[in-house]
């Protein structure tokens, strides 16, 4: 059967077809879908973990105990991951085990570009790249053959183009793969020093076997049209270079690390030019010049991502010539939706001014005017231990003018443990924890403080403040988001402290909890006084007239949370049926 | 023959929904169709853009500049972002629906009327559609994006059995009907 698929949507099915038993993931753009999708199989056991580090030992426990698992994250997430990736590399698996990582580039959704290949090279693993979602879905199940052939886990590779574009899978059914039980081998499990270097031998040995192995199969394909110019090229490109340059005769690489030097040097032979064509770091263009091979240099950017027209260019093709554009236009930026249990707590710290450390979700979107909220994000979990540099490094001066902000699920992250430093270490940060219950940004997803799991099973809600106390930290206050005045005041409180404290909010977001939305407010216009104190809050249902000079509110949009009537010091705000 | 579908609108107005149902109409009717979408990091009111692309066999899932056979513009000012796709044969489907953007609800910025009205020529052909009102006369305000698909059906020559087959499987059981009436305002405007 012929079905349209994203490619997302074809890894989850080529993970089905394959006879998953378990897959950990955590979300991320753009991979956060997979997991979603393996979750309407019934057969697979699947999770939310609370990172991706924790995701990939999940993987390699279902693995050790004789099943076939993969973990789903993007390319940042698979630098969480990368301590167990590189001694996974040593121990090699029992059962199949995939790592499906998505790379970002352009930056859609991603605090950087990096290109996940280099951690192929860097761990001595294979890596596959598909290029549209039917080969998505027939990688997967090829890296999962490979990996048991050659012990060893595989990388699956995507990028945006690829994981958030849908094109033609033809289904195949599910093969039921029998654990292979639980492997009790000592020396291939336990990587103390002696046998980690016995391991390292293997893992040598393994990547040359590998580069033959990839020579010879059928995931390198040779398409020859004429001689005059051969492109090597792999994933996403191809579909570039197939298109920009009919004439040119290609070779595919299913598999890009190890490269199948030997096929690549065959195909050398039968064009008269040679180019690579890649997205992002030149990883097989710098592995065939260190070989020797005689490359045509393009000169192709190492940021962003390739097109059609960008292949032309670098090969001096004349694009189309489009008419016209339309600088200066209103933008749409991306804003937290109207009713969003934030907004109050960034209110507030804007109001104070106080410099934040902040961190990866839907509140990064504080930083964004009029909140204008944020002042560093740097990668998962990384505001509540930067609060903690930025106050041992002025003497504690800092931490009266600071917080570190940081969500429910990016706290179960890594943010516990940079938390837990503090406490250690005698820290005097302020640290909000804006708990809504889900995570945000990705999808809402559940985790650890939702209370229910990937399929909506009740599980044990973590109670942050609690949790809080046990780690010995004594000032634990939770707080209303929308109690505007409420924040300030702790706020002020808090960060006045020579000791660590905790601030929780807690109102679910929107989605989290559908029935928090209730009847919208509307503005009555012969009390406003259009003073703006209610537009500040960057609420996207408050409008303002221009021509009256007051402001309005779009009833359409407004979910009713209640917080622009806290900020108006005139009472115009009120809610519809409610006297 | 072949067809590069550019759609565009603002978050929540049904533009990935409608993309994926075009493209599986494609296939379903027999050709290759690959589709792929950026929507910003907006939960909601960001820009949202599908590029559908239809042929015999397709490669890349994104269209080039200058090579939009059809735009289709969920909100009134989107298309304006997008001018680089055009061509002279371009034709642009155009809900006239106004979504405000920040900027002018804030009355920092304009909405662009003026320059609208102007850009509308460089099209080949307009076709506009009030998607708000056949929702209003379909019984339910959340399906004006399935008024566009109507419109846009008509001007690609895939059966309309196929058309009601796909949204049929693709929008929730409970608004199949409501949809499929928009989908045929739209078609017959
Ligand atoms: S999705 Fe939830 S957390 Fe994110 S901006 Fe919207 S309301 Fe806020
Ligand atoms: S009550 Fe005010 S702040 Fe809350 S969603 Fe409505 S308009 Fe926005």
């Amino acid at each position: 059967m012929r079905k349209v698929l994203s490619g997302n949507e074809a890894i989850a099915r080529g993970a089905y077809e394959a006879g998953v038993k378990v897959v950990s993931s955590y979300p991320g753009t753009p991979s956060s879908e997979i997991t979603d999708f393996v979750k309407r199989y019934g057969e697979i056991y699947c999770e939310w973990a609370v990172n991706e580090k924790v995701a990939l030992e999940v993987a390699i426990g279902a693995s050790l105990a004789g099943r076939r698992s993969m973990t789903c994250m993007k390319h940042v997430g698979l630098n969480v991951a990368a301590d167990p990736l590189m001694t996974l590399s040593y121990t090699g698996v029992n059962g199949g085990l995939v790592i499906l990582v998505a790379d970002d580039p352009n930056m859609f959704s991603s605090q950087n570009e990096q290109d996940s290949r280099n951690y192929a090279r860097f761990a001595k693993v294979p890596l596959l790249e598909p290029s549209d979602s039917n080969e998505a879905k027939e990688f997967v199940k090829k890296a999962f053959e490979i990996s048991e052939k050659f012990c060893t886990p595989v990388i699956v590779r995507s990028v945006t183009r690829l994981s958030h574009s849908m094109s033609a899978v033809d289904l195949g059914e599910r093969v039921e793969v029998t654990s292979k039980g639980l492997e009790n081998n000592i020396p291939k499990w336990v990587m103390v020093p002696a046998n980690g270097r016995v391991r390292h031998v293997f893992v040598e040995e393994r990547l040359k076997e590998l580069q033959t192995y990839n020579s010879e199969s059928d995931l390198v394909v040779e398409e020859i049209i004429s001689n005059e110019i051969g492109i090597i090229t792999s994933g996403i490109p191809y579909q570039y270079v197939k298109e920009a340059l009919p004439e040119a005769s290609v070779l595919k690489l299913g598999m890009v690390w190890p490269l199948p030097l030997d096929k690549i040097v065959d195909f050398s032979k039968k064009v008269k030019k040679l180019y690579v064509v890649e997205e992002l770091d030149p990883i097989i263009e710098t592995e065939l010049l260190a070989k020797g091979l005689k490359l045509k240099k393009i000169k192709r950017p190492l940021t962003g991502e390739l097109s059609v027209d960008a292949v032309k260019k670098l090969f001096g093709i004349k694009v189309n010539k489009y008419k016209t554009t339309v600088k200066e236009l209103p933008n749409r930026p991306p804003n937290m939706c109207p009713g969003c249990s934030h907004r109050g707590m960034f209110y507030a710290i804007s109001k104070l001014k106080l410099f934040a450390a902040g961190d990866i979700g839907c509140y990064t979107l504080g930083l964004l005017p009029p909140l204008s909220a944020i002042n560093s994000t740097v990668c998962m979990g990384a505001s509540i231990s930067m609060a903690h540099g930025i106050d041992r490094a002025s003497d504690g001066e800092y931490a009266k003018k600071s917080v570190a902000v940081i969500g429910d699920s990016t706290f179960f992250h890594t943010g516990i443990n940079g938390l837990l430093n503090s406490v250690y270490n005698k820290g005097c940060s302020t640290v909000v924890i804006l708990d809504n219950r889900t995570t945000g940004m990705t999808g809402h997803q559940p985790n650890p403080g939702t209370g229910i799991t990937i399929r909506g099973e009740e599980s044990p809600r973590i109670n942050f403040e609690l949790l809080c106390r046990a780690f010995g930290i004594k000032n634990v206050v939770t707080v209303d988001p929308f109690d505007v005045d409420e924040c300030i005041r702790v706020l002020k409180e808090e960060t006045s402290k020579e000791e660590l404290s905790v601030i929780i909010t807690n109102r679910p977001c929107i989605f989290a909890d559908r029935t928090v939305i209730t009847n919208p407010y509307f503005i009555d216009a012969d009390k406003c006084t259009g003073c703006t104190a209610c537009t500040r809050l960057g609420c996207p249902a408050i409008t303002w007239d221009k021509k009256k000079k007051i402001a309005m509110i779009d009833e359409s949009l407004c979910t009713g949370c209640g917080l622009c009537p806290k900020v108006c010091r005139f009472n115009a705000i009120f809610q519809r049926g409610v006297k | 023959m072949s067809f590069n579908i550019l759609m565009f609108g603002v978050g929540g107005q049904g533009t990935v929904l409608s993309s994926d149902i075009v493209c599986e109409v494609a296939i379903e009717s027999g050709y290759d169709a690959k589709k792929s979408e950026i929507h910003g990091m907006a939960q909601r009111g960001g820009s949202v853009v599908s590029h559908v692309r239809i042929a015999k066999k397709v490669y890349s899932p994104v269209i080039s500049f200058g090579e939009a056979d059809i735009m289709v513009s969920f909100e009134y000012m989107e298309f304006l972002r997008y001018m680089e796709y055009v061509n002279s044969e371009t034709l642009l489907i155009l809900n006239t629906n106004k979504i405000f953007p920040p900027g002018v609800l804030s009355g920092k910025e304009e909405y662009p009327e003026k320059v609208i009205k102007q850009k509308l020529k460089l099209f080949k052909g307009v076709s506009q559609i009030d998607a708000l009102k056949i929702a209003q006369e379909s019984g339910n305000v959340k399906v004006a994006g399935m008024a566009v698909v109507g419109a846009l059906a008509k001007t690609l020559p895939f059966e309309k059995k196929v058309w009601k087959n796909i949204i049929e499987s693709k929008v929730p059981p409970k608004t199949v009907e409501s949809n499929i009436k928009a989908f045929e305002l739209g078609f017959t405007l």
